[in-house]
């Protein structure tokens, strides 16, 4: 398990991160999410060790960062931003380099092995890091995080500039490690935090503005939902009846035709079942009522701008 | 220790896959093999031992220079290139990772050294020397290498580059180099304190005449392990930016 206690790092008189406090659990894939500047680098730098906070405490499997550094050390996997790569060296060379500077103490063939076997590596095994592409770079570095069978992985923008089929395996390749490992992931890339992660944290100004399931941060928004219907009957029909019922807040005519209206409307509150009364009472054939998932660019447009804010 | 003997390795393999490792023992090597058959042995005649007390004397000057291409990297590189973070996040202690390195180097600069023996073997079979001159010159170069390594390490942990981190290298060398012209225009006791602070001139004299001496040895010893010190502390610092 993983604490970070109160942590605060100034770089001078800057704060990059306030009294940051949070916990992981075994097996937890946590994603970083903030713009940039937010604090999500320093805050992996914190706990990988490569940085002592200027106050606070961090506790990888109970062992202090500050007082036991290299036991804590030993229990943790770090892919930085830049891959940290040595091109002269062959992928499985460098790997086992990792792996005994890290002080693993199983069989390093099989800990290497994985590896590679985790990160579909096994045709670049012999050749030389330099001369690997861009995406097998990326994954090389993911494989040196987990050559050691760490406690922790923390992930720096792991999929920052890859193409989008790059991004795919990057990003199936974290779902892999899913269950195994326990992980801690930033990114400004909001599709990847959302399909990739159990809990988010949203950084703002070096502080956590928010954290939970995405469902959960959709709620701290400002509870407002999103639902997607289905009527018989013309969209002035739909609009005359819905004006009548204050919880909606928005709607938006998707397609009309056959005597039937496809429609998004945004409720205050989670009013679905006011909402399915009132198209019944109205004689309106309801064929579909369903939420529509809120897109997590929102939440955190409007976690990060402090302003709810409902993409029509 | 192993992780000392792990990063040890890996640099030295490193340094030995690539071309800048082979262009600067084929530079010094160019260098000495100039200066022993145009200075010390073609610029007139000599005893044999002279000759090589003036084999030595170019050999120091080349061990250093090569000293600051081989050092300049040894940490600056890794922080240029981001496998810095690699070390800094893995459980290896900041001694380590410097006694790494600095064995990387030397035992580069000892195999370079080693390979210049041909011209003191060219002494010893065309006139008269003994084969200990030949054992204490080889250990004062080595020594003022260790030396000199030391201090581009130094630079090296504290500079952000390797360009940077070869011209801050150099100059701490060169000043410690002049130190002895320095103590001549000091008046005591700052004169004998510069004095001895020079890396080459007081220090290095003895060795290039054949004799082992305690305290010059000491005196690189010493200043080697306070180099190193300062470039652990260095490394150790940068986790509190």
């Amino acid at each position: 398990m993983i604490v970070a206690e109160q942590l605060t790092k100034y770089y001078g008189d800057r704060p990059a991160i306030a009294d940051v406090s949070f916990t992981i659990n075994e097996g937890e894939v946590v994603g970083l999410l903030g713009l940039n500047g937010a604090g999500k680098t320093t805050i992996l730098r914190v706990l990988s060790g490569l940085l002592l906070p200027t106050a606070g405490k961090v506790l990888i499997d109970g062992l202090d960062m500050a007082t036991e550094p290299e036991e804590a050390r030993a229990r943790i996997g770090f892919l930085p931003e830049a891959p940290p790569l040595y091109p002269e060296m062959t992928v499985e060379a460098y790997l086992r380099f990792v792996a005994r500077i890290k002080g693993f103490e199983g069989a390093i063939d099989v800990a290497i092995d994985d590896a590679i076997n985790a990160t579909d590596l096994a045709a670049v095994r012999q050749q030389p890091i330099g001369t690997l592409s861009h995406g097998f770079q990326r994954r090389v570095g993911i494989a040196q995080a987990v050559v050691n069978k760490p406690a922790l992985i923390l992930l720096d923008e792991p999929t920052s500039g890859l193409d989008p089929v790059q991004i795919v395996h990057m990003r199936n390749l974290l779902r892999g490690l899913r269950g195994h490992n326990t992980i801690l992931v930033s990114s400004h890339n909001l599709p990847e935090i959302h399909q990739v992660c159990d809990r988010i944290f949203v950084l703002q100004e070096g502080r956590i503005a928010a954290e939970g399931k995405e469902d959960e941060l959709a709620r701290k928004v400002g509870g407002t939902a999103r639902v997607r219907l289905e009527v018989r009957g013309s969209a002035q029909e739909l609009s005359s009846t819905l004006a009548s019922l204050p919880a909606v807040s928005d709607l938006k005519i998707e397609r009309e035709g056959d005597g039937f209206t496809l429609a998004q409307v945004v409720l205050d509150g989670d009013a679905r079942e006011e909402l399915a009364a009132r198209l019944i009472q109205a004689g309106m054939g309801l064929r579909r009522l369903e939420r529509v998932e809120v897109e997590l660019e929102n939440i955190f447009l409007s976690l990060t701008s402090g302003e709810p804010e409902v993409r029509s | 220790m192993s992780n000392a003997w792990w990063i040890c390795k890996r640099d030295l393999g490193a340094l030995l896959r690539s071309p800048i490792g082979y262009v600067i023992i084929f530079a010094v090597l160019i260098i000495d093999g100039l200066l022993f058959n145009a200075w010390a042995v073609g610029s007139g005649a000599r005893k044999s031992s002279e000759v090589l007390e003036i084999f030595f004397y170019c050999a120091s000057g080349s061990t250093m220079l090569a000293s600051v291409f081989v050092g300049m990297r040894l940490i600056a590189e890794e922080r240029q290139t981001g496998t810095l973070a690699l070390l800094a996040t893995s459980p290896v202690r900041e001694w380590q990772l410097v006694l790494g390195k600095f064995s990387s180097a030397m035992l580069f600069l000892s195999l370079m050294t080693a390979l210049t023996l041909y011209m003191p073997l060219l002494i010893m079979v065309n006139g008269r020397i003994s084969l200990a001159h030949i054992i204490a010159g080889y250990v004062g170069v080595l020594l003022l290498g260790a030396t000199s390594l030391a201090l581009v390490l130094l630079a090296s942990a504290l500079a952000p580059n390797q360009l940077v981190a070869a011209v801050l290298g150099a100059a701490v060398v060169v000043v410690f180099l002049l130190m002895w012209l320095l103590s001549r225009i000091a008046s005591p006791p700052l004169e004998d304190v510069l004095a001895y602070l020079s890396i080459h001139d007081k220090h290095f004299r003895p060795f290039q005449r054949g004799i082992i001496s305690t305290q010059d040895v000491i005196f690189y010893l010493s200043f080697t392990y306070v180099a190193l010190l300062m470039a652990t502390r260095a490394l150790e610092a940068r986790r509190w930016r």
